[in-house]
């Protein structure tokens, strides 16, 4: 049997069903034998994830890191808002507010060889991994200064020096990407795992059924990430998808491990992802995940009609109810390694943090129209003897 | 020199350049233990196994965005296209991750890919399988482009582009596949033909015919006639890369000629020679003595009767003919 699989009803939630009271249901998948210890007594209560191995290894320290971590996305993204709205950059912003826990919790167990990709609302998985405020909120501006060099935008954040490949515009286009970080770790024999974040609209596309395919065929160390904020743009996931019990329990056609996780308990999320990514490392074998998380913002700073295909009571309950930064604030608050007044501090220093970051990114130089040829061709940048030889550009 | 059909060229050059860089791996459907729907990649996987020569689904996305991703780390995939008419269902792959990730990345990052298949008209297969996309792809910064007409154009433009760093897209052509040519022996060393360069395949003094792929083989046929029934002397001059471009080998050549008709088996709207007659009238201009003239595949999806698809197509006929408007028989100086 694939899994011991309670409904999840996950058609309704948009009708009410909270984060919370999805939690604790018994939704485990087969081979998550963490989970499966206890899913079989009735009257357990809910699984702390705060016991599982990989969170027992965690220090305070790394704990309130992580509190930071999460904060900094928060107030980076809100300055970046405010930005947006003064005109200050072109374009498209996605915000990821609500959902810090995914990219922070996933990024927290990365190594020397787990990679990271995602899709456009990449502006966390950028900060999580290492990137600095100051060269996102300058790629926003559209400055020389930025990650991108003003080339990529809000979409486009990259560095393959911390294993972070982007930052994609196209919705799944980046799933088949993920799939050759995965190949490229087997091929070279190294033991790691590419961490593909998806959207919940991404699941319809093509190109993520062939990834799936390819990956269980192949034996690729990859984790799909559904982060399902319920909503692909303004389509609640009940008009965009067909379903039976979860997205992520389309996995089991290609007979490949799946599992559904609550984003918003930060514990739950590195525990899931933990066994997806071992199973990645030492087994050679993909997984999707499915996290239920949610947008606070609409699909990007420019949809107007957010709060109509949503109620403003939903958006609110999930503010008070279920926002990841606040209960991870406090677990801290009851595990005493974070005080109020600590807690306060680091949000304030934050809050700072995102503000230098807008004045670096105001004070710094926008490229310069001979830097628009740069960057197309390697070797042309590299000024190879390959680049010499012929015309490689066509201009007036 | 040794003569060898175009397909076994292709396979030498796959051969060597597994042998010369643990990091390339051949992917695509039927390429290893089929030996290729065309035989190009024949004994490869006998030879070299399972992890370098990879058999994949009929997922064109999915397979070739992986190449690409994996080309991030490093391995260098030559991936194949059984037609590159089937670049449709990948060409978010093809146009957004392979050719624009290192611009977007600010140079970050570079797709050192390979893609390659038969890109032609001429065997009776229908619209859907007869497309030539060298221009569109060409049209697109961040990729490069080439088509080799003969044997030993294939091995050396091959074996550069796998070595490139930049994606290259090497458009192939199941008629050439089984014709023979000179190719240098791998023993007397490293062969391998320039991304940009172009070749005088014939010399003449009256007329410049500029083609790529099959189509060079066309104007040499023409060439030949145009000789002997027109005593009009055709210089045959064989773009081989599309992008980048031997733009002084096509001004030269204009400039010593005087007259130009362009040959290309792709759409004549927004095709390879519509950008070459913009770079002829910018860069000789004063140096015509007619206007530009142009033999491409006629207007309309590819036909699949046998009785007439080889008249859609350039042909030494049509060629021939469309070169008289301009160069007629006698007045030639």
């Amino acid at each position: 049997m694939r899994g011991l699989f309670l409904p999840i009803l996950r058609h309704i939630r948009n009708d009410g069903i909270s984060l919370a009271a999805l939690s604790q249901d018994r939704y485990v998948s087969s081979r998550n034998t963490f989970a499966m210890e206890t899913a079989n007594s009735p009257n357990i209560s809910p699984l702390d994830f705060a016991s599982s191995p990989i969170n027992k290894t965690l220090s305070s320290e790394q704990k309130v890191r992580h509190f930071r971590q999460m904060t900094q996305i928060r107030r980076f993204e809100q300055a970046a808002a405010k930005e947006y709205t003064r005109g200050k950059m072109g374009g498209f912003l996605h915000l990821y507010i609500g959902q810090e826990s995914l990219a922070v919790g996933a990024a927290s167990l990365m190594g020397e060889n787990d990679h990271m990709i995602t899709a456009y609302r990449c502006h966390a998985h950028a900060l999580a991994v290492g990137m600095s405020m100051d060269e996102c909120m300058a790629e926003l501006f559209g400055k020389a200064t930025g990650c991108s060099k003003g080339k990529g935008g809000s979409m486009h954040f990259f560095a393959p020096d911390k294993n972070f490949w982007g930052g994609h515009g196209i919705v799944a286009g980046q799933t088949p990407l993920g799939l050759g970080l995965g190949y490229g770790l087997k091929y070279k024999g190294l033991a790691g795992s590419a961490l593909c974040f998806l959207g919940d609209g991404a699941v319809n596309q093509g190109a993520f059924h062939e990834s799936l395919n390819i990956a269980a065929l192949f034996g690729i160390p990859v984790v799909y990430v559904i982060e399902n904020n319920g909503y692909s743009m303004g389509t609640s996931q009940k008009r965009s998808s067909a379903y039976k019990d979860c997205l992520a329990q389309r996995a089991e056609a290609y007979d490949m491990d799946w599992d559904v996780v609550n984003g918003e308990d930060f514990y739950e999320v590195r525990a899931k992802m933990h066994i997806a990514m071992e199973r990645a490392r030492k087994e050679s074998k993909p997984t999707v995940l499915e996290i239920n998380t949610y947008r606070y913002y609409g699909h990007s700073v420019a949809d107007a009609n957010h709060k109509k295909y949503r109620s403003p009571e939903e958006i609110e309950k999930y503010k008070r109810d279920h926002d990841p930064i606040n209960l991870w604030k406090q677990r801290l608050l009851d595990e005493k390694i974070l005080t109020e007044e600590s807690a306060k501090e680091i949000d304030n220093e934050s809050k700072k943090q995102a503000a230098d970051s807008v004045q670096f990114a105001d004070d710094s130089p926008a490229p310069t129209i001979e830097s628009i040829t740069e960057d197309v061709y390697w070797e042309t940048d590299n000024n190879t003897e390959a680049s010499k030889i012929g015309r490689h550009f066509f201009n007036d | 020199m040794r003569e060898i059909e175009y397909r076994d060229a292709l396979n030498e050059a796959f051969d060597e350049e597994l042998a010369r860089d643990e990091n390339v791996v051949l992917m695509g459907e039927e390429v290893a233990q089929y030996n290729g729907a065309y035989k190009v990649t024949k004994g490869l996987w006998e030879k070299w196994g399972d992890k370098r020569v990879v058999d994949t689904p009929i997922s064109e996305a999915g397979f070739i965005g992986m190449g690409i991703g994996a080309s991030m780390l490093g391995i260098r995939p030559v991936m194949e296209l059984m037609f590159w008419s089937f670049h449709s269902v990948a060409f978010d792959q093809l146009v957004n991750n392979a050719a624009c990730c290192r611009y977007m990345s600010g140079g970050l990052i570079n797709v050192p890919i390979v893609m390659r298949g038969p890109a032609n008209g001429g065997t009776n297969v229908g619209a859907t399988h007869s497309h030539t996309p060298e221009g569109l792809f060409a049209s697109f910064p961040g990729l490069k482009v080439c088509s080799p007409a003969t044997a030993a154009d294939a091995k050396g433009l091959m074996k550069t582009a796998i070595r490139d760093n930049d994606p290259v897209y090497v458009m192939e052509n199941t008629t050439l596949y089984g014709i023979k040519g000179d190719v240098p022996d791998p023993a007397d060393g490293d062969f391998t033909i320039p991304l940009g360069k172009a070749d005088i395949k014939r010399e003449g003094t009256d007329i410049s015919l500029i083609a790529h792929g099959a189509s060079v083989l066309r104007c040499l046929e023409a060439a030949e006639i145009l000789q002997s029934e027109h005593g009009i002397s055709a210089e045959v001059v064989d773009l081989r890369s599309i992008r980048p471009l031997d733009q002084d080998a096509i001004i030269e050549s204009v400039k010593k000629t005087n007259k130009a008709c362009l040959v290309d088996e792709s759409k004549p709207f927004c095709g390879v020679s519509a950008q070459i007659t913009t770079l002829i009238q910018e860069y000789a201009f004063d140096y015509l003595d007619a206007p530009i003239k142009r033999v491409c595949t006629i207007d309309a999806p590819a036909i699949y009767s046998k009785y007439v698809e080889p008249d859609q197509l350039p042909n030494a006929k049509r060629i021939v003919a469309q070169v008289l408007t301009i160069a007629s028989s006698g007045s030639v100086s």
